[in-house]
Formats: C-alpha cells, structure tokens, sequence
C-alpha cells in the first residue's frame, strides 16, 4: 500500500505543499522503519556514485587543457578547443564512417540471424537434434574476445589457415583476410554472428513459449499452413522483444565491441578498422592526451544518447511502446 | 493429444518447408561446431602436423606437446592463478554488492525507491567514458594493484536488474508482513528466508560475474603494469595475438624448434584458456537461460 502511495508521489514534478508535508512524512516513516536496508545500499551506491557518476562529473575536462599538477579543477578552461580539434581533424569523417559502417552492419546482419535460429528452433521437435543445436550454439558465447580473435586469426592465417587451405585446395588464390580492409567488417561482423547468435536466441525462443496456444489450435483447424503459422502466429508473437532488442542495439550504435575491434586490428587494415573507441584509447591512454581524449569520448556518448531517445521516440509513436 | 497430432497428415508444402529447416539448422551445427573441434584437434597433434597444416578434423599424430609446453610456462601459471583469484574474489564481491541494492530497491515499501532505482539504470545509458574513469580510478590509487580487477566493474545494472526482478516476483508480500508481525527485522528476513529461497537467482548471477571476470582483458590492459598482476586473458593476448615470445635469449636451434611449436601452443591455450567455462557449461546451461529469461521479463 505505502509503495503506491509512494510511486504517485514521486512521479508529481510540481509538488503542492501538503503533498510535500505527507512526502516528508513518508519518507520519514520509511527510513525509521527501513533504517537497516538504506544501510544495507550504501556500499553499492557508494560503487555507482564513485565509479559512475564522478567519472561524469570528470567530463568538464573536455573543455580544458588538462594538467597533472593542477588536477581535473585547476586546469585551465579552454572551450571548445578540443572539439574544434576534432572535427577538423582529417581522421574525424573516416572515424565517424567507420564506427557507423560497422555498426550498422552488425545490426543489420545481428539483429535477423537470431530472430531466425530461433523460429527454426521452434519448428522442430524436442529430441536429441533440437538439443543438441542449442547446446552447440549457446557456447560459443562464453568464449573471451582474445580467445575468439586468436581464433579468427588462426583460421584466416594467410598460408596454414584452414580456410585457406581450403580455398587453395579449390584451386583459388589464398586470400590475407586480416590484410584487407575491405573484408574487416564482413570477418567482424560474421564472427559475431558465430559467436551470439545461439545465445540471443534465447529471448525469442522464450517469447515464442510465451506464444498463446489457443492460437496455433485455431490455426490447426483453419488449415493454415506451417509457413502461414509462421508468419502470422511466430513472427507476430516475437515482435515485442524483437523491438526492445532492436531500440537498445540502435541505442548502442556508436559503441562497438572495442574489445574485438583493438584486437583484431593491424596497420594493413586501419584504414577501415579504426573506430572512435579504439581512437580514444590510443590518443587518450597511449598518447596522454586526456582532455581531446575526453573531448572525443563525450561527442560519442552523446551521439549514442540522442540517437537512444530518438530511437525509441520513434518507436513508441510507431507500436505504441518503448523503453520508458 | 500428441498421437492425434501425428496423424494429421502434413502438405507438401510444409513437409518441404521443415526439410529446409532441418538442412538449415543441421548446416548451422556443423558451421559453428567445425571450428571448435578443428582447434581442439589441433591442439592434441603434434607440431610438425600443425606446422604443416595437415590436421583436418582429428588430431593428426597424437601428442600432448602443446600442453607440455604450457604448464611448464611461469607467465601462463601465474595468469591462470591470478585469474583464478580475480574470478573468485570478484564474483564474490560482486554478488554481496548487487544483492545489497537489489533487495532493498525490491520492497514496495521502501521511500525512494524509484528515484534510486532510475539513477542506477541511468548510467547504463550515459558514462563518463574511457578517460574520466580512468582518471577516478588513477586518483584512487588502484592503478597497477590486484583492486583495480575488482573494484571498477563490481556492479553490473543488468544483474540488480535480475536480481530486483527475482525478489518482486517470488518473495510474496504476505511473507514480509507476516515476519514483521512475528518482530524479525529486514536484515533477519534477507538472511534467513530470502537469501534461502533465492538460490538458483544467486547461482545465475555467481556465474554470469564469474564468467565476465574470467573473460575480462580491458580493464587489465589499461590498468596493470606489472606482469606478476596479469590475468590468464592478457597473457594470451601477448601470446596469442601480439606473437610475443616469452623467454628473451635462445639458441638457434631451439629458435627454429620455438618457430613449429607456436602455433601448436596457441591451440594448446585456446583450449586451457576455455576449458573451466566450457567444462561447466553444459551443466549450468540451463541457469543461464533461466537468468537471461528473468531479465527479459523487465527489459
């Protein structure tokens, strides 16, 4: 009773004082009675507000020239020097090609595959084949990112790779995979694919469970066909978490897997593997240069921010639910 | 009911439809499956085998070379010790934190609760990013100690999410009034009848923050220094993808050995390096698909 009383107090922007007096009192009235469980958050949100909030607080160095002796406050204002910097740099547009390119593609290939895997799941009987698919391809999610692009570059090693002894076996020419910029967002992305699929099965095999049977029952007796069962039963019934996946992977566009995109980078593939992320580490980490460095991080993070509002802006105006 | 179901005959159509399905799924078995026994294979044949490229799909000259090499390696036992470490006290911290704010933000009657809950999922949404993290952690005085593993990915969103989830919907309300009508206090309930009933919840996140840390490199590559603090993954990456050698001088001979054993090693520690997670996977699969499923139902 107190947390519904509660919600629709907090959810009240402008408060009329008696509504303020009764959320004193209520606030009140949890905290001697809950003492023991704000105790009990204090250490986790000391963790966010430490690890997560300060860090933010730390962004004003994008607009300042830092330096080590002066700290994060003491050093000088400098406006929007740094991101003048960046935007006029000549690496800025490929950058911003890159990290958008290879998202893109990512989602573009990422986002179907499982939603596939998962309605072929669905079609066939529980045994031996079905289980043994799904086991086979969960795991490769656990694998590390080092593992996996060691893996990558042992498979697609230019002479001793097996996959390009089988091309040579073919009779056609051995391909450098890693040493060609046009091939590292097709290797990037399919080799995501390998990875995750199976695993981002999972949800719509659920939602697909979830799928009212009195349904299929109907279908059964209209005689709808296993396609048509498909196409207006399955697909309809994934939808919801099909766009809540697709509203957080648009929101995370300008984020890719740093991870496996600095591992499976080499100077002959730059030119296209060369992303904000990893353009942060190396200007920032390598070079020192904290507060261009944080300039560029920031420009990212608000892209990607916007673009999530927007995205699911757009969403719940189109389906009538979003995120929030 | 399932009998009758058989006997319904199926049309042509759909008879070829499931046949396209059974090719499709059996195609995707065999393409994810193939590179997986392929490197396991590998690493069980001998050096001049992988050297030559002769392994196929069994290993070809059975030898244990690889691992020879690799558990006589310092480097790569003090990594799989430290990771060990990591791994274990990290997800021991990080199960203690979540469960301590995802509670708390599960009891309705909690002042606040909403505001706290929404400024914890905000910074899933924005961060500070890379530099003004690591410029915190820098102040704090963890660069280059074992915490700097531990301490700034402790609390991950997406496991209080779960974790708040599984306390709202199994812990009934009923139970928290009747327990504070009988005078136990909120700490008593969470220790004697929640933790109890949260098991497998628990289990879920144990082993989804123990296989975070066991994979994690980034955190180490930017914030260790000394080698003796390195864990198993950024060892590997020196190994494994920056070819580094591990010991500096080296007669010729054992230079042209070296040059045949290291892509046999490489296998040899893709299998090491993946095998605590991949032995308990099958076992534990179906948390995990429990755990995601939990999620879901919020996000």
């Amino acid at each position: 009773m107190h947390g519904v009383q509660n919600r629709s107090l907090t959810s009240n922007a402008a408060v009329p004082p008696v509504q303020r007096r009764a959320r004193l009192r209520a606030a009140r009235t949890s905290l001697r009675r809950h003492w023991q469980l704000y105790l009990l958050m204090v250490l986790p949100l000391l963790y966010f507000v430490v690890f997560k909030y300060i860090p933010m607080t730390n962004i004003v160095m994008a607009f300042k020239e830092y330096n080590v002796v002066a700290g994060v406050w003491g050093s000088p204002w400098v406006g929007t020097k740094h991101f003048e910097a960046f935007f006029n740099n000549p690496q800025f547009w490929t950058l911003l090609k890159n990290t958008f390119y290879l998202s893109l593609y990512g989602l573009a290939v990422g986002f179907p595959v499982p939603i596939i895997l998962a309605l072929c799941l669905n079609e066939i009987r529980d045994g031996l084949f079905k289980r043994s698919v799904q086991l086979v391809t969960y795991a490769p999610y656990f694998i590390s990112t080092v593992v996996m692009v060691s893996m990558i570059l042992l498979l697609l090693a230019p002479r001793l790779g097996v996959v390009n002894q089988l091309l040579v076996a073919l009779g056609q020419p051995p391909v450098n995979f890693l040493g060609r910029p046009d091939l590292f967002r097709t290797i990037y992305v399919w080799s995501d694919v390998w990875q995750y699929a199976g695993y981002s099965a999972i949800i719509y095999l659920a939602a697909l469970a979830g799928v009212d049977p009195t349904l299929y029952e109907a279908a059964r007796i209209d005689g709808a066909s296993r396609w048509q069962k498909i196409v207006y039963i399955d697909i309809p019934g994934l939808m919801p978490a099909a766009l809540i996946i697709l509203i957080l992977s648009l929101g995370n566009l300008m984020f890719v897997g740093f991870e496996k995109v600095f591992l499976l980078q080499n100077p002959l593939n730059l030119s296209t593997s060369e992303v904000i992320a990893t353009y942060v580490y190396k200007v920032g980490l390598l070079n020192a240069n904290f507060g261009f460095a944080t300039a560029v991080g920031l420009f990212n993070s608000v892209i990607n921010f916007v673009l999530l509002l927007s995205v699911n802006a757009i969403v719940r105006r189109w389906s009538g639910r979003g995120l929030w | 009911m399932p009998v009758r179901r058989k006997r319904i005959r199926e049309s042509i159509g759909d008879r070829l439809l499931l046949a396209a399905i059974y090719t499709l799924l059996a195609l995707v078995l065999l393409v994810v499956l193939y590179p997986l026994i392929y490197i396991v294979s590998s690493s069980f044949s001998s050096p001049q085998a992988v050297a030559s490229g002769r392994v196929v799909l069994w290993p070809v000259e059975f030898s244990l070379r690889g691992y020879q090499v690799i558990f006589t390696n310092p480097q790569i036992l003090t990594g799989y010790l430290n990771s060990l470490f990591y791994t274990v006290a990290g997800t021991a911290l990080s199960v203690t934190l979540t469960i301590m704010l995802a509670y708390p933000l599960s009891r309705g009657t909690l002042f606040g609760r909403n505001t706290i809950m929404f400024l914890v999922t905000f910074t899933m949404l924005f961060s500070g990013g890379l530099i003004p993290t690591y410029m915190v952690v820098r102040s704090l005085g963890l660069i280059d100690t074992r915490w700097a593993m531990l301490l700034p990915q402790a609390v991950a969103v997406w496991q209080v999410i779960i974790a708040r989830t599984f306390f709202q919907t199994t812990i009934p309300e009923e139970l928290i009034e009747a327990s504070q009508l009988d005078g136990c206090s909120d700490l008593q309930f969470l220790w004697s009848v929640v933790l109890p009933l949260s098991r497998p919840i628990i289990a879920v996140i144990a082993l989804m923050y123990a296989v975070f840390q066991w994979n994690a490199y980034f955190d180490a590559l930017i914030y260790l220094k000394s080698a003796e603090l390195f864990p198993l993954q950024l060892v590997l990456r020196g190994i494994l993808i920056l070819n580094t050698t591990t010991s500096g001088s080296m007669e010729a001979s054992a230079m042209i050995e070296r040059q045949q054993m290291a892509d046999l090693l490489k296998y040899a520690l893709i299998v090491v390096a993946s095998l605590p997670v991949l032995l308990v996977y099958p076992f534990v699969q179906r948390y995990f698909v429990k755990g995601m499923l939990i999620g879901a139902i919020k996000g």
